[in-house]
């Protein structure tokens, strides 16, 4: 590929570009026998999703070793589902969250994804395949991405209970969502969901500000108080819903809340200026604190997690050249660089063996095996981010996805949600 | 600025205004038509068309991922959900406009009171037009910069660990840093009031320098004090100027829900905040209902200003 695209190079840099390919190649483990692509001019890919799926280099790799173009598209969470509802036609590739598949699929514009042409499709996490981690079932509450995994057919609008060979999404990044805290503003072990809501942080916590996952935090928040003992804190009924909303209103106007924030970077800037001290936090936001050298800490609660996962898929209206470029690239995806470079960032990626190859030992111990970091950490950009010896929030793979209580969910109720969590808003 | 030129000399505008209609009848009648049908299609594609749609398609029905033509009117039933049971409070929706309204009058009194105090400085106190354009220029500094930096950067000074606090604590007026400051009431109202005073001071001082400075030199021979000089003379006729910005101000706060929302931490709610929400969650139904009913409380706001001044008139 690498002749193909740079002609007129002298004979000593396209060696060394060979060598280095093969090298990366064999180290990978990724000769498998991919399609190379021939054609003249280089396929672009348009990448619709939201900037934490992201990442120049991941496009920059897969186009030195694919020879596909990446076009990211960047979006909000809900708007990447607006975007596949009202214009599938705005994108050639989607990374989408699986609690939004209950919107998605009944729409028909997408197609569903075929597992023969996955090469590692038996190696996808069980975690989200099953629904298991290590064997052992965990938390399936709300939308658990084994529920929405499978289609009974290509253009099916229904779900399947078992394994099929048609995937509605092919996994990308998933992770467990908990609170952040400030540890050294609250001086004291936090090991409660219930602790958001505790008078001693009168105004200084914080939740999200996105309906269907803030509600889910003020859930895990309420059984952890005893106030509530939830069916499925991913759909609840109108009462559930009302309970809920009536404990956060009695915080809101008790004065325990000193913001509420629906982006990253106000998540970041609320912690990082002291404005609160414990809140809704996603994994990169608590990373983003600590590297200004704020302390800020990804705190596991006894109740467990709230877990969140997203995964590719390709509108319907793809097909040709476009349509095996998309699988190549996804094959690509799953083939190790990108699934390290995701794990570097504290996401678990959807194939681990073939990370675990692309990572350094240490590397691996640390983010997925939980043990004491033996040399300082760096990010996928190689920041510094933790110093030898650091042992990561939550410990092991196995601890964290093992602890997961419920996952992201869009509810069968989710219009009076919406409307009650307006009357929130405005208490 | 051509206004004050304007007011140098001010036959200029009147001599203008009456050779309008000569040049019209000279060059047919069609002619302004088609000097006002740019702008017109303009509107017509992208406010009429847009608008019509919103209009119908808040008779819709719809689930998560759809929304089909019907005729129902269950979103505004919706929208005004328990408005009008004998319930103890408000319904959200007027919660919610009650609050908007709150911030719309106080914004709009302290605009008010700053723009013409402004105004009237530039226009009767500053002597050469340069110093009055470069002053001008000042006031549209709050503009240098995006709306989200203007808002971030409040943060470093109003926050708990803010500037304002630092000194506060610092000097020993408080010993617990303010609270208030930021995501609260006053925090929206502040910042609404820093971005919002420039669409007052232009067409207030617009208005203001097109005023005969022999009138207010009359109104000085013919023995009035400072005050009934501005408040017989030149209030009155700054009038249209202190109503085209009101409209100004009244709209965008109305409909403002970023600055509501950084500001007041998004505890406060706003009407724009809830449409928000809801196109989130593409219940677009519902949005454009609440966006309709939006619609039609602030052209009840503006149809009201409008019956204080007529603004064609004062043109």
């Amino acid at each position: 590929m690498t002749v193909q695209k740079t002609r007129g190079i002298s004979r000593r840099t396209l060696l060394k570009g060979t060598a280095a390919a093969a090298g990366l190649a064999a180290g990978s483990g990724a000769i498998t026998g991919f399609p190379a692509i021939l054609a003249d001019e280089p396929i672009t890919l348009r990448y619709l999703s939201t900037a934490t799926n992201q990442a120049p280099a991941i496009a920059d790799q897969a186009f030195k070793d694919t020879g596909i173009k990446i076009e990211y598209v960047t979006v909000e969470t809900d708007d990447v589902t607006k975007r596949i509802v009202t214009q599938p036609d705005s994108f050639d590739l989607v990374d989408t969250e699986y609690f939004s598949l209950r919107n998605l699929v009944p729409s028909g514009n997408l197609m569903g994804m075929d597992a023969k042409k996955i090469k590692l499709v038996d190696k996808l996490a069980t975690v989200i395949t099953k629904g298991e981690v290590d064997g052992k079932k965990i938390g399936d509450q709300g939308t658990a991405p084994h529920k929405v995994c499978y289609l009974e057919g290509q253009h099916s609008k229904k779900f399947a209970k078992d394994p099929t060979e048609w995937l509605t999404l092919i996994p990308t990044t998933y992770n467990a969502d908990t609170l952040g805290i400030r540890p050294d503003l609250i001086k004291r072990p936090i090991e409660s969901w219930s602790e958001l809501l505790n008078p001693e942080f009168k105004g200084k916590a914080a939740i999200i500000n996105i309906p269907s996952i803030g509600i889910m935090d003020a859930a895990m928040v309420n059984e952890a108080l005893g106030k509530v003992k939830y069916g499925d804190k991913g759909n609840m009924t109108k009462d559930e819903i009302d309970k809920t909303i009536a404990t956060l209103i009695d915080a809101k106007k008790a004065g325990q809340f000193r913001a509420f924030w629906s982006d990253f970077n106000e998540s970041v800037n609320l912690m990082a200026s002291g404005e609160t001290v414990i809140q809704s936090m996603w994994s990169p936001a608590v990373t983003a604190v600590r590297l200004k050298g704020i302390a800020c800490t990804f705190q596991p609660l006894k109740e467990g997690y709230r877990a969140w996962a997203s995964g590719f898929a390709l509108p319907k209206t793809l097909k040709g050249k476009q349509l095996d470029a998309a699988y190549e690239f996804i094959n690509w995806f799953l083939s190790g660089w990108a699934g390290a470079y995701l794990n570097r960032q504290g996401y678990y990626s959807a194939v681990l063996d073939t990370a675990k190859a692309n990572m350094q030992p240490y590397e691996w111990d640390y983010w997925m095996e939980g043990k004491p970091a033996a040399q300082d950490i760096h990010g996928p950009d190689g920041g510094l981010l933790e110093k030898a010896g650091t042992v990561r929030d939550g410990g092991s793979y196995a601890t964290r996805m093992g602890a997961v209580a419920c996952w992201n969910s869009i509810m069968d109720e989710n219009a009076y949600m919406i409307q009650k969590w307006n009357e929130f808003i405005a208490a | 600025m051509a206004d004050s030129t304007v007011a140098e000399s001010p036959g200029a505008s009147l001599r203008g205004t009456r050779a309008a209609p000569r040049v019209r009848k000279a060059e047919g009648r069609g002619r302004p038509y088609w000097q006002i049908a740019p702008m017109a299609v303009v509107f017509l594609f992208f406010f009429i068309l847009p608008l019509i749609v919103t209009f119908v398609v808040s008779f819709w029905n719809y689930t998560g991922y759809s929304i089909t033509p019907a005729f129902v009117l269950n979103n505004y039933a919706l929208a005004f959900d328990r408005c009008f049971s004998p319930a103890p409070g408000f319904c959200t929706t007027f919660r919610t406009y009650l609050s908007t309204l709150k911030f719309c009058a106080i914004v709009w009194a302290v605009t008010l009171v700053i723009g013409f105090t402004i105004a009237y400085y530039l226009v009767f106190q500053i002597r050469t037009n340069t110093t009055r354009i470069v002053l001008a220029l000042i006031c549209t500094i709050p503009f240098w910069t995006s709306n989200v930096i203007r808002m971030i950067s409040w943060i470093p000074l109003l926050g708990r660990n803010g500037l304002v606090n630092q000194v506060l604590v610092g000097t020993g007026i408080v010993n617990q840093p303010i609270e208030w400051l930021l995501y609260s009431d006053f925090a929206v109202a502040l910042a609404l009031v820093h971005i919002n005073t420039v669409f007052m001071i232009v067409p207030i001082l617009n208005s203001m320098s097109r005023i005969d400075r022999s009138l207010v030199e009359a109104a000085y021979d013919a023995g009035a004090s400072g005050w009934q000089t501005l408040s017989n003379v030149i209030v009155p006729l700054s009038k249209t100027g202190i109503a085209i910005g009101s409209i100004f101000v009244v709209t965008i706060v109305m409909g403002d829900f970023v600055t509501t929302g950084i500001m007041g931490g998004q505890q406060i709610a706003s009407a724009g905040k809830v449409i928000s929400t809801e196109i989130s969650a593409l219940q677009f139904p519902i949005a454009s209902a609440n966006a309709i009913v939006l619609l039609v409380i602030v052209l009840m706001i503006i149809w009201t200003l409008i019956r204080f001044v007529d603004i064609r008139k004062e043109l």
